[in-house]
């Protein structure tokens, strides 16, 4: 996902699970959500998406396993 | 939890502190000196230790990244000869994913029954942080919601129906700026008459049906009801059971919340 | 009554739970955000229909940029370390004059009228009372202008971007992305960052973030390092660069810190603490100007004040010990000078000396008395003249130059110097950290991994830069 870029969540992947999947539920994270890609960190990886008005930084393997459409 | 008894029966003791004595001691909270006890829960970020400071005279470092707070920091402030105890429990998200600092927040709740819990929320970001509102609503029946940092929410050209919002939520609504100590003698003056019970509490709960779970959480309902007519939200204790929440499970194997329930009578 | 149909109960929500999977946790959460959603529409009137959150993201561009971020995290070290030594200076040796110039004749001459037999005047005033003051003038100023400063940036909401900026690096060493900031908060005080891992959820993780939390120079260390920096490397070069060179010679150690910090935690997690990396979520809180003097006077009182406290209070026993140790004669020497000497050809080995060594023992309670130790011990073996005063004096130095002399006639050198800044940085942790370390693990394995990891890597690395140093100088 490009930089100021936004997208629409569909869900999150099945292989995440358990602890990991709950936090990103508890961030707001649930179909239908809007995400937008606002800022990298200087190695590209975490990048930071503002979810539901709060800027919040993900790693990479996560960020990948939210599925979107844009 | 014996709120909705109180109110029934406005004779039999309305004014009486309803907190928990033995298992705030447990969580290391001693009331011995103190009237009521005042929770302050919010999501990271709202301003909590400030309103904390602003309401206990005391200095706690305010920080501005998630997750400062990680541990409890306790206070205390006297309005009309009435001395509340003030609790600042850690920011969170949401009270269900149970990390270490989102259980000392649910646990104290739950557990401890503050008499008053305030709901700390940002009011430029009201959506993300209704979501917890609405979690400790299901947990609590006296609590107020404290919409701060109402000057940020000015600058962005945001306007909140402070009235609507209390209605929907069935809770006090009181704007505040804590960095600049406004609204506070407000907040001080709510908590003081939802804990003595001048102002009642109806506490928005959710009664939606949950995707396909609608039959299953019923059933699950009417039995925990009839094991345990006495506790209030079955419904949600339901969907705790059903979403595997340990700690309520052991809590209802152990027989924490049966004298919870029981120490009302 | 009702155990039986509680775990029929209990029974039938865990076959429930199995058929339903994460569904039900997701159907929760939705259901929640729905409500809250809806609540918020009908109470939410926005003007401008999007929050304009344009200034903050344009400094996010910048401070988390490929090109400026790391530079920056840098220069804004820099600055507070350089306004904190150039500050310091002059408040400091006004401290040093009150305590030692005016008020300690003034005690010395009303005991001497008192008849105080010479012992306990010596015990109270010589050793009690020059540590006390020594340790203030030493530690208040420059605490008193790093705190705040350091508080600010956190007010502002820095300190979120740095562990933003740093993930990647800790994702690859298999540590958490918000150990940057317990590391952040260990540059406060360690015992607070080992307490502020608990926002790290996975055990491993955290383990890791416990550990590796000494290599963050605390508020006792800092002291040691301004001061050290400040004598020996400032004066390497002109007058009007001192400054800034010592500032940058501080932040060296500090990013040297940093990088142990990754070394350590990558070679933990390749080794007794492997396993998976665990997910890093953040938010980045929007940036909120602070209010200014509340946050000086916050932090003067929260974090300033406290560590003072802790200090004096460790300087009393300190101070009493020292001057008891170099007053109790066995041999005709003293038994501090006994230990020194016995210390010494291991110092010398490790390019420090026995005095510092001997200052570190005495300092495992608080480092933030090691400076004033090392001075008197100094002082005390290297027989320097001191007027008057009797052994185990802490002696009073108001100038950097009186300072380096000090140093001088102990032998010093530059090496001594530069190893005491890298031993400062990796040693034990001091008795309080390592206590909070057994408390928040509750466990005495990880307890002495904790304290002799990081002090087995001082004799080492200080060892090998003393052999590699004399090399090149000879």
């Amino acid at each position: 996902m490009e930089i100021g870029k936004s997208c629409r969540v569909i869900g999150i992947n099945e292989r995440c699970n358990g602890l990991e999947r709950r936090r990103l539920l508890d961030l707001g994270i649930l179909p239908g959500t809007l995400i937008k890609a606002e800022m990298q960190s200087p190695s590209g990886d975490p990048i930071a998406y503002r979810i539901r008005d709060t800027i919040i930084g993900l790693r990479k393997e996560q960020a990948c396993l939210i599925e979107v459409i844009m | 939890m014996n709120i909705d008894q109180n109110l029934l029966q406005p004779d039999k003791c309305v004014t009486c502190p309803s907190h928990n004595s033995i298992e705030l001691m447990r969580l290391g909270v001693d009331m011995q000196d103190w009237d009521y006890v005042v929770g302050l829960a919010g999501n990271p970020n709202t301003g909590k230790s400030t309103i904390f400071n602003s309401l206990t005279g005391l200095r706690q470092h305010t920080g501005n990244w998630p997750g400062k707070t990680v541990s409890r920091m306790e206070g205390g402030y006297e309005y009309e000869s009435t001395r509340y105890k003030v609790v600042d429990l850690p920011g969170a998200y949401s009270l269900l994913s149970t990390s270490i600092d989102e259980e000392i927040a649910r646990n104290f709740i739950l557990f401890g029954r503050p008499d008053v819990t305030v709901v700390v929320v940002d009011a430029t970001r009201l959506e993300r942080n209704l979501n917890l509102a609405l979690q400790i609503l299901e947990i609590t029946d006296r609590a107020v919601l404290c919409l701060n940092l109402m000057d940020e929410a000015n600058k962005h050209g945001i306007v909140i129906d402070e009235r609507c919002l209390a209605r929907d939520l069935g809770i006090p609504v009181v704007p505040t700026v804590a960095r600049n100590q406004e609204g506070l003698p407000y907040l001080i003056q709510t908590i003081g008459d939802v804990a003595s019970g001048k102002i009642k509490c109806n506490p928005y709960r959710s009664n939606k049906k949950i995707g396909e779970m609608s039959v299953i959480v019923k059933q699950l309902t009417e039995k925990l009801e009839s094991i345990y007519p006495d506790l209030p939200n079955h419904r949600w204790l339901a969907l705790r059971l059903l979403d595997g929440d340990s700690d309520i499970i052991s809590a209802l194997s152990e027989g924490k919340l049966q004298s919870l329930a029981n120490s009302v009578k | 009554m009702s155990n039986d149909s509680l775990s029929q109960l209990l029974n039938k929500a865990k076959h429930f739970r199995r058929d339903l999977g994460n569904k039900v946790h997701e159907d929760i959460v939705e259901s929640i955000y729905d409500d809250a959603a809806r609540i918020a529409k009908r109470a939410v009137d926005i003007d401008n229909k999007s929050i304009s959150m344009g200034l903050d993201r344009a400094i996010d561009r910048v401070v988390t940029s490929r090109l400026y971020g790391f530079p920056l995290m840098m220069l804004l070290l820099t600055l507070v370390f350089w306004l904190t030594i150039s500050g310091a200076n002059v408040p400091s040796s006004m401290l040093a004059t009150l305590f030692l110039d005016i008020i300690y004749p003034g005690l010395k001459s009303l005991s001497e009228s008192l008849n105080i037999s010479w012992w306990l005047d010596g015990l109270l005033i010589d050793g009690v009372y020059l540590a006390v003051g020594w340790v203030i003038s030493v530690m208040l100023p420059p605490m008193a202008i790093f705190f705040p400063l350091f508080t600010l940036l956190e007010d502002l909401g820095y300190l979120p971007r740095i562990a933003f900026n740093l993930d990647n690096m800790f994702r690859k060493t298999g540590a958490h992305g918000k150990q940057a900031l317990s590391m952040a908060m260990g540059w406060g005080c360690n015992a607070a960052g080992v307490i502020s891992t608990r926002i790290i959820d996975s055990p491993r993780e955290r383990l890791i973030a416990i550990i590796t939390n000494n290599f963050s120079l605390c508020n006792g260390r800092w002291p040691t390092q301004i001061l050290v920096a400040t004598v020996f490397i400032g004066g390497l070069v002109p007058a009007h660069f001192a400054g800034v060179v010592s500032a940058m010679s501080v932040v060296a150690i500090a990013v040297l810190g940093i990088l142990l910090t990754f070394l350590v935690s990558w070679a933990l997690s390749r080794s007794i603490l492997r396993g998976e990396s665990s997910v890093f979520n953040m938010e980045l809180p929007p940036y909120r100007m602070p209010h200014v003097w509340q946050t000086v006077y916050t932090s003067i009182i929260d974090r300033t004040l406290p560590v003072l406290w802790r200090a004096i209070l460790w300087a009393v026993p300190a101070g009493a010990l020292i001057w008891l140790t170099s007053n109790i004669n066995i041999d005709n020497i003293s038994f501090a000078e006994h230990v020194i000497l016995l210390l010494d050809p291991f110092g010398f080995v490790i390019g420090l000396n026995g005095v510092i060594l001997l200052a570190y023992i005495l300092a495992i309670p608080a480092n933030e008395i090691i400076v004033p130790t090392i001075l008197m011990l100094t002082v005390l073996s290297s027989g320097i003249e001191r007027i008057g005063l009797g052994a185990g004096v802490m002696f009073e130095l108001d100038s950097l130059d009186v300072t380096l002399k000090v140093f001088e006639a102990g032998g010093w050198t530059l090496l001594t110097a530069v190893n005491l800044m890298l031993f400062s940085l990796i040693h034990n942790p001091c008795s309080t950290t390592i206590h909070t370390i057994y408390k928040e693990t509750g466990s005495v394995k990880w307890t002495l991994v904790s304290t002799f990891l990081p002090l087995l890597m001082g004799f080492v690395i200080t060892f090998l830069v003393a052999q590699v140093w004399r090399i090149i100088v000879n």
